[in-house]
């Protein structure tokens, strides 16, 4: 029992010692710093990271990519082992997936089974991305940047170019959802929300950069790096990797279904019966 | 360009999406979304089944309630029948019965004239033996008694 106690004791003083010590070290940044990484987190235009040598493009860019291998290779890893030992009474994995399947599929929101198809895969493909790739900054993978920094890659989707991407591919999906369905009644839907593309891009890159922002704030001083990142950084990242999924396909779905709606046929009106003079 | 947009990023941003969206779609979403069709198809036609099955049974059930309606009807006309068919023969028991009764009756009171008649003829027989015996007794004691009864018998008999 007394070893007990004098182990707790001794921890105890080991983090009161380390706190204090960070503290008084203190950190090699100034505000300036700050400046400087926020600043980089936008417009990426320090840490830029070479693209097999053929191209500095942003950090981002390169996320985007791993987070596409990781998933193939979970894909092709489920599809080899797990999905050939699919039972009619569903297991653990098999649960997950059809239940994520199953999940984004009605995000489509689309009941006609023709059109359910490639809108349900692009909402499948869209809806894993985005969670992926926002869980994918907690995992601070780290890449060295041409400038010869180390440089922790973000959220595919904190950079501009891949929301603009992510946003004008949705908007092109729905509006080939109303050209198939409904034809030119779907063009001219699609068109009048002329303002889709831009709103989407934005979103996304608004919700995913301002949470990159604070996380690097957090982390940036030492004071606030002891409990405040696991809220900030953990529970944040989750709850808006959740919520930009389920926001971006249940969007597309909406419009999707929108546009592809075929217009009810006009009702002819009764021609007037002429009045009789003599009546 | 503002915010750095660079166009280039975006169709390689573009490139990845479409190559992880077909990815996804034929290595992942495709399969499963099969095989939860197949067991939705499986499930259903064993549902189809058990309707068609349920149906069946149904209409087996009406059919057979059609024929215990009719035996039950069957039955209840048979029992009218032969309630009707009882009380002819109890009818015709009680018909028979009561001829007969009539019958015995008649053949009792016949004879029991015939007996009433012969106890008299027997009676008379007495009464004549006995007053046979009495007059031979007193005949027996008076000599003319019987010459005298003799006239009188004979007188008797020539008058009617």
């Amino acid at each position: 029992m007394k070893e007990h106690k004098k182990g707790l004791i001794i921890w105890l003083v080991l983090i009161a010692g380390l706190f204090a010590a960070t503290l008084a070290v203190g950190s090699h940044g100034g505000h300036g710093d700050v400046q400087i990484a926020m600043r980089d987190a936008v417009l990426h235009d320090v840490n830029r990271v070479s693209l097999f040598g053929l191209k500095d493009v942003n950090p981002a860019l390169i996320s985007a990519m791993t987070v596409t291998a990781i998933l193939l290779l979970a894909a092709l890893v489920i599809r080899i082992f797990a999905v050939p030992r699919f039972t009619l009474v569903p297991g653990r994995l098999q649960m997950v997936l059809e239940t994520v399947v199953g999940l984004l599929d009605n995000l489509a929101g689309v009941k006609e089974p023709g059109k359910r198809t490639f809108i349900g895969a692009y909402i499948f493909a869209a809806g894993v991305y985005i969670f992926t790739g926002t869980l994918f900054e907690l995992f601070g993978v780290q890449a060295v940047a041409t400038n010869g920094h180390p440089v922790a890659l973000p959220a595919p989707l904190s950079d501009v170019n891949a929301a603009i991407c992510m946003g004008c591919m949705s908007y092109l999906v729905i509006l080939s959802g109303g050209i198939a369905h409904a034809g030119m009644h779907g063009v001219g839907a699609t068109l009048k929300e002329f303002s889709l593309p831009i709103s989407m891009s934005f979103r996304l890159f608004g919700a995913l950069l301002s949470g990159l922002l604070v996380t690097e704030l957090v982390y940036h001083y030492v004071a606030t790096s002891f409990v405040l990142p696991v809220i900030v950084g953990v529970l944040f990242t989750l709850l808006h990797a959740l919520v930009q999924t389920y926001v971006l396909t249940m969007l597309v779905g909406m419009y999707y279904n929108e546009v592809s709606e075929k217009p009810e046929p006009k009702e002819k009106k009764p021609k007037k019966q002429k009045k009789h003079a003599d009546a | 360009m503002p915010l750095n947009i660079d166009w280039q990023q975006i169709l390689l941003h573009l490139l990845n999406f479409v190559i992880l969206a077909g990815g996804l779609y034929f290595i992942l979403y495709k399969p499963v979304k099969e095989f939860m069709a197949k067991r939705e198809q499986h499930y259903k036609e064993i549902d189809d089944y058990a309707m068609k099955n349920r149906v069946e049974a149904e209409e087996l059930r009406k059919a057979a309630q059609e024929k215990l309606d009719a035996a039950e009807e069957e039955i209840a006309a048979m029992h009218v029948k032969a309630s009707d068919e009882i009380e002819a023969e109890k009818q015709r028991q009680l018909g028979e019965a009561r001829a007969e009764a009539r019958r015995i009756l008649e053949t009792a009171g016949k004879t029991a004239e015939l007996r009433s008649k012969k106890a008299l003829a027997d009676s008379n027989d007495d009464i004549r033996a006995l007053a046979m015996d009495a007059v031979r007794k007193m005949l027996l004691s008076d000599g003319n008694a019987l010459d005298h009864f003799l006239d009188a018998a004979e007188s008797e008999s020539r008058n009617g």
